[in-house]
């Protein structure tokens, strides 16, 4: 039976179509109460459903957030503790390197105050005593009757020479005295200089301290504001994690560049070591070998760094004891050594194979051009066996950006995952809303599709309407529509 | 906790595991075998030099593991005496250099020597060229002609056998025109369409490549 046997009701098209609209009006005018209530529900249930959804999301995103905020909140604390932890090492360093030179320097102030002091006893100014006599000499002048007595005179003449002389000799050993209290006093300097190159030393070192102890406090300071879990500290510790994600992913691009030319510079030579031919899970054995070094190479750096606790990506490591620790890195540095030879020979071998595979092409090409051996070649050699010997130390240092990106990546993977939670939220919002307000709209196209028996019964109704009727028929359009509509 | 890691781990261990075990079951070898046909008959031996600079250009471009033999077209050509020089090419770039060398040493020491035969057995070579790269067991083939294609079987000689050329490329290279194709081109345009339909019958592909300045992408599977 075709679509055409059901349709064609009568011979034309046209009647029949009528037909089937004239039914079809009349089936859904008749079902109209039942399917309103049914688009209602149906959009409904829909709306319902999404907002629950979105309640669900939402508490998600709440304890996704919470989350951030406590990975932030514990990263930043162990970060301020191990800074805080560093500060107190370097003043415990410098208090012990300073305590132990406190009784030499003690001594060393004590000995020069000592000879300042002696020195400044030594040169203080001792005015030469008069002669005893002199009042004697004054008696005898007062002798009456001595005046214009010649022995008398004579007397005091003598006693004027005798004080002369002692003058003289007095004023002599007085400015000799002088002479060496200046001489100590000039003496007295290089001992002050000490002193006060002690001092100095003293107040740097006090100085130090007092910086390193304003330096704690600060870092005291956020400590507090992050185990408060301040919003400040949150802005704070969020965007240094943002920071510090794009930094440490630029760097480890960079690292991965240089991961590459060490990739190339050893994948060639290392085909002549496990063949080129062969290949694993569809990649060349000899590229998987190269690639194998240089994550060993790699791994080897995370280790070193480790142990020198640079980093702290593995905590077995950094809790291991001094000696295993130092044992440790020595094993590291000695593969990596060792990586950094074989590929210091592989790059060798690179060029050889190189040279080779150029003059058996001049061979085969038969053109008669030879290959010139370039005198400056050895420098793209030796070029080529440096750069072979550096990259595995240079990659070593991966493990400083990967550990700050690891970090980070944590932070920075639960902001993601609460802005799509949030978009979520929303695209979800809008999806139960449009679903809700789509009911009312079915609705109203479902009368559109019934508009002439509703059109009757509008005429119908206003025909029927009586003065004493209205409140009455409004009421029951309220119960057909309105209550409908409005719920 | 570690009763949770375990299972965990033996999983990824046997998917791993199953990945390359898929892997290698599926493994398509990607080495590639080439079988040059020389003809070697009559004035078609003044054409040699042309095929030694071909072979030398099959060399350089053939890596390691790759296979390459080359073999004279002559009387009776379905025999391994008529193979010149074979070669596989070891895993080590070295030692595949060393190789490729000794082979044109080989190559020119025939083209030097070579005697022109008296018949010209293309579809015998054909069958023995099949036969070697079978047993080569490359992952792509290829079978290059250098001849001008026009067979000439000794009386007795059956070559009237379809040839097996599932997925083996053959190109036929420097097909010279001969003095009767200049009478009558549709000679040697026949004689074309006929090795066409011989081979693409046979499930191989044709190709003619008359200008041996564009071999460039001979090699390109």
């Amino acid at each position: 039976m075709s679509f055409d046997d059901v349709f064609m009701l009568f011979q034309s098209p046209v009647l029949s179509g009528f037909a089937w609209f004239f039914i079809l009006t009349s089936i859904f005018y008749i079902a109209r109460i039942h399917a309103h209530k049914a688009i209602y529900s149906f959009t409904r249930v829909i709306h319902n459903g999404l907002r629950l959804t979105a309640q669900s999301v939402r508490q998600a995103e709440k304890r996704m957030l919470e989350r951030n905020k406590e990975v932030l909140l514990t990263q930043g604390r162990e970060a301020t503790e191990h800074i805080i932890e560093r500060e107190f090492e370097r003043i415990n360093d410098t208090v012990q390197k300073d305590l132990s030179e406190y009784p030499a320097l003690h001594r060393l102030l004590s000995e020069e105050i000592t000879r300042i002091n002696e020195d400044y006893q030594a040169s203080t100014d001792v005015p030469p005593a008069p002669p005893g006599w002199a009042k004697a000499i004054e008696a005898v002048a007062k002798i009456p009757g001595s005046k214009g007595d010649t022995m008398v005179g004579n007397v005091l003449d003598d006693i004027h020479q005798s004080m002369i002389k002692a003058n003289t000799r007095v004023t002599e050993e007085y400015r000799k005295t002088s002479h060496k209290r200046h001489q100590l006093l000039s003496g007295m300097m290089p001992h002050w200089r000490k002193v006060s190159q002690a001092l100095a030393q003293v107040d740097k070192n006090i100085n130090s301290l007092l910086l390193r102890s304003i330096s704690i406090d600060r870092h005291m300071d956020e400590y507090e504001n992050i185990q408060a879990g301040s919003e400040r500290a949150m802005q704070r510790l969020s965007s240094s994690s943002l920071t510090q994600f794009f930094i440490s992913a630029f760097v480890l691009l960079i690292a991965v560049g240089g991961a590459m030319i060490n990739f190339n510079l050893i994948a060639r030579p290392m085909s002549e070591m496990v063949g080129g031919t062969s290949q694993l899970m569809g990649f060349q054995t000899s590229e998987i070998a190269a690639l194998v070094i240089i994550l060993v190479e790699i791994a080897m750096g995370l280790f070193l760094m480790e142990s020198l606790r640079i980093t702290r990506l593995f905590p077995l490591i950094g809790a291991l004891n001094d000696k295993l620790r130092i044992k440790m890195i020595w094993i590291t540095f000695g593969i990596l050594l060792t990586l950094a030879c074989v590929e210091a020979g592989l790059a060798y071998m690179r060029e050889l194979l190189m040279q080779d595979a150029a003059a058996t092409r001049a061979l085969l090409r038969e053109d008669g051009v030879e290959v010139i051996a370039s005198s400056y070649l050895w420098i793209t050699t030796a070029a080529q066996m440096g750069m072979g010997f550096i990259l595995p130390f240079a990659l070593t240092f991966i493990a400083i950006p990967l550990e700050s990106f690891v970090h980070s990546l944590r932070t920075v993977m639960g902001i993601v995952v609460v802005a799509l939670l949030r978009s979520l939220i929303w695209l979800l919002r809008l999806t139960g809303n449009i679903a809700r307000f789509s009911g009312a709209m079915l609705v109203n196209f479902y009368d559109l599709f019934i508009f002439a028996p509703l059109w009757i019964e509008q005429q119908f109704r206003f025909r029927e309407k009586k003065p004493g009727r209205k409140e009455e028929s409004e009421a029951v359009d309220d119960v057909q529509y309105g209550s409908l509509s409005r719920s | 906790m570690f009763k949770l890691k375990l299972p965990v781990f033996t999983f990824i261990l046997l998917a791993i595991l199953v990945l390359i075990a898929s892997c290698s079951k599926d493994h398509v070898p990607n080495t590639r075998a080439v079988y040059m046909l020389m003809d070697t008959s009559g004035t078609y031996t003044k054409e040699l030099k042309q095929a030694q600079r071909v072979i030398n250009f099959i060399l350089a471009s053939l890596n390691p593991g790759d296979t390459f033999a080359v073999a004279r077209v002559d009387t009776g050509s379905f025999s391994e005496k008529d193979i010149i020089a074979r070669v596989t090419f070891d895993d080590r770039p070295s030692m595949a250099n060393q190789q490729k060398r000794q082979f044109r040493d080989k190559i020119a020491r025939f083209v030097k020597n070579v005697k022109g035969s008296a018949h010209t057995d293309i579809t015998g070579g054909m069958l023995q060229a099949i036969e070697y790269l079978n047993e080569a067991g490359a992952g792509h083939n290829l079978i290059l002609v250098f001849s001008d294609l026009k067979e000439d079987l000794k009386k007795g000689y059956i070559r009237d056998i379809p040839l097996q050329l599932n997925g083996v490329s053959v190109v036929a290279l420097n097909v010279t025109k001969l003095r009767s194709d200049n009478v009558d081109p549709r000679e040697y345009l026949d004689r074309l369409a006929s090795w066409r339909e011989k081979v693409e019958s046979g499930g191989g592909s044709w190709k003619v490549i008359n200008d041996l300045e564009r071999l460039e992408g001979i090699l390109s599977f």
